[in-house]
């Protein structure tokens, strides 16, 4: 069904050509909402949403876009956008709106968003540029994912808000690494990821 | 006054747009190489912030909130961005070819860099808050003041990490961690250098 061209286009962007720890776009709101996993799912799949169909709408527009003012269009497309999420999200999810604060108006400015929109859907097809969109938007999830994981489980010892270390361990004197909720665990976290995908495809370079 | 120093204060250390909260991470990596260009962006930064957060400010107290149109506001905000980013690049080019030399090629970056946005939108949360609450803010006075606290905070960091990153040029990094891996790392040690801030209160 998918071609070999169409197939690199969406499954591209999850390891080998990955928007976060490759392109390093997108870092902000990736390092932000993962405290927890649940946010960062939230996170993942809107991201996945509005960069898919961002990318339909630009690739759509794309032959009556002025090149003067076309990021001013792209910026006033993506905020429309994010607009109807961030209702969406207060109408159906409000306490994951509310943790994720003002990171959900950040997607905004989230480069990968622009990224995509220069560099993929103002030069290709409709059905190609919305592959690209889920394909970048899964890759950002996957990472957010990845460190919310861990974060999770070190920081408060559970999974999506459920206890997973079990009772006796505490007993025996584990303790949660409260380090692992500040902000410069993230940091750390990823150069982690970074290091292990590097020499892990080091033979592909 | 008092209310309006100690915000100011609480945003360059403890509130600090990137060690707190992660705003305008990419191009605090991408620009950081030397300390030079990273000194004019993080001017660009506070110069564009110091503008554009009070503007939004009074947009959201007197038009948003007057009118009930509070969920216009990320359009609003972006679009207020983009048009003064771009206006105040023609303005520089104009009365300043020497300012516009050095600072020229970052101005259109930042109309998305997130440092910028997310300032507005903290500031959109915090007009919220009981003005008693030190992160408040209550007035335009208090709107300057935050973004001059952040801009400069922002700055700080740039500068900083620039500095390190100049210094270890010469050092011995294994292979896979060269370049971003240990710029993360090192910009996570400086951020929990800065966690020490945490309980400022003046």
């Amino acid at each position: 069904m998918l071609s070999q061209k169409t197939k690199e286009t969406l499954f591209g962007p999850l390891n080998v050509n990955n928007p976060v720890v490759v392109q390093v776009l997108g870092i902000c709101s990736a390092l932000a909402v993962t405290v927890q996993l649940k946010p960062a799912l939230v996170m993942g799949i809107a991201v996945t949403i509005i960069v898919a169909l961002s990318n339909v709408i630009i690739s759509l527009l794309r032959n009556t876009i002025p090149m003067r003012i076309r990021i001013i269009v792209q910026l006033v497309v993506v905020a429309a956008l994010v607009t109807l999420v961030s209702e969406v999200l207060k109408a159906f999810a409000y306490d994951v709106a509310m943790q994720l604060s003002v990171y959900i108006g950040l997607i905004i400015t989230n480069c990968i968003l622009m990224g995509r929109l220069e560099a993929f859907a103002m030069t290709n097809k409709v059905w190609d540029s919305l592959l690209d969109g889920l394909g970048n938007g899964f890759g950002y999830a996957i990472i957010l994912i990845i460190v919310a994981f861990f974060r999770e489980l070190l920081g408060s010892g559970s999974l999506l808000g459920f206890k997973v270390i079990p009772d006796s361990w505490y007993a025996a004197g584990y303790e949660n690494c409260g380090m692992m909720m500040m902000p410069a665990m993230a940091l750390i976290l990823v150069g982690c990821i970074i290091w292990a995908h590097r020499s892990l495809n080091k033979e592909e370079k | 006054m008092e209310h309006a120093i100690s915000l100011f204060v609480r945003s360059i250390f403890a509130d600090n747009m990137i060690f707190a909260f992660f705003l305008g991470m990419c191009s605090y990596l991408a620009v950081s190489k030397t300390v030079k260009t990273s000194l004019g962006l993080g001017v660009a930064v506070t110069f564009v912030l110091l503008i554009t957060l009070p503007v939004n400010y009074l947009l959201q107290v007197y038009v948003l909130d007057k009118l009930g149109l509070g969920y216009l506001s990320f359009i609003l905000f972006i679009a207020v961005i983009a048009a003064i980013v771009q206006l105040v690049e023609m303005i520089v080019e104009k009365y300043s070819p020497s300012l516009y030399a050095s600072l020229g090629i970052f101005l259109p970056l930042i109309a998305v860099n997130c440092a910028i946005m997310g300032g507005s939108l903290f500031m959109q949360q915090r007009i919220l808050l009981d003005p008693e609450n030190v992160k408040a803010i209550a007035g335009i006075g208090d709107a300057f003041a935050y973004a001059l606290g952040s801009g400069i905070g922002w700055l700080m960091a740039i500068v900083c990490l620039a500095g390190i990153r100049e210094k270890m040029e010469y050092n011995d990094v294994p292979k896979p961690l060269q370049g971003l891996g240990i710029t993360f790392i090192t910009v996570g040690l400086m951020a929990m250098a800065f966690m020490c801030f945490s309980g400022l209160n003046i």
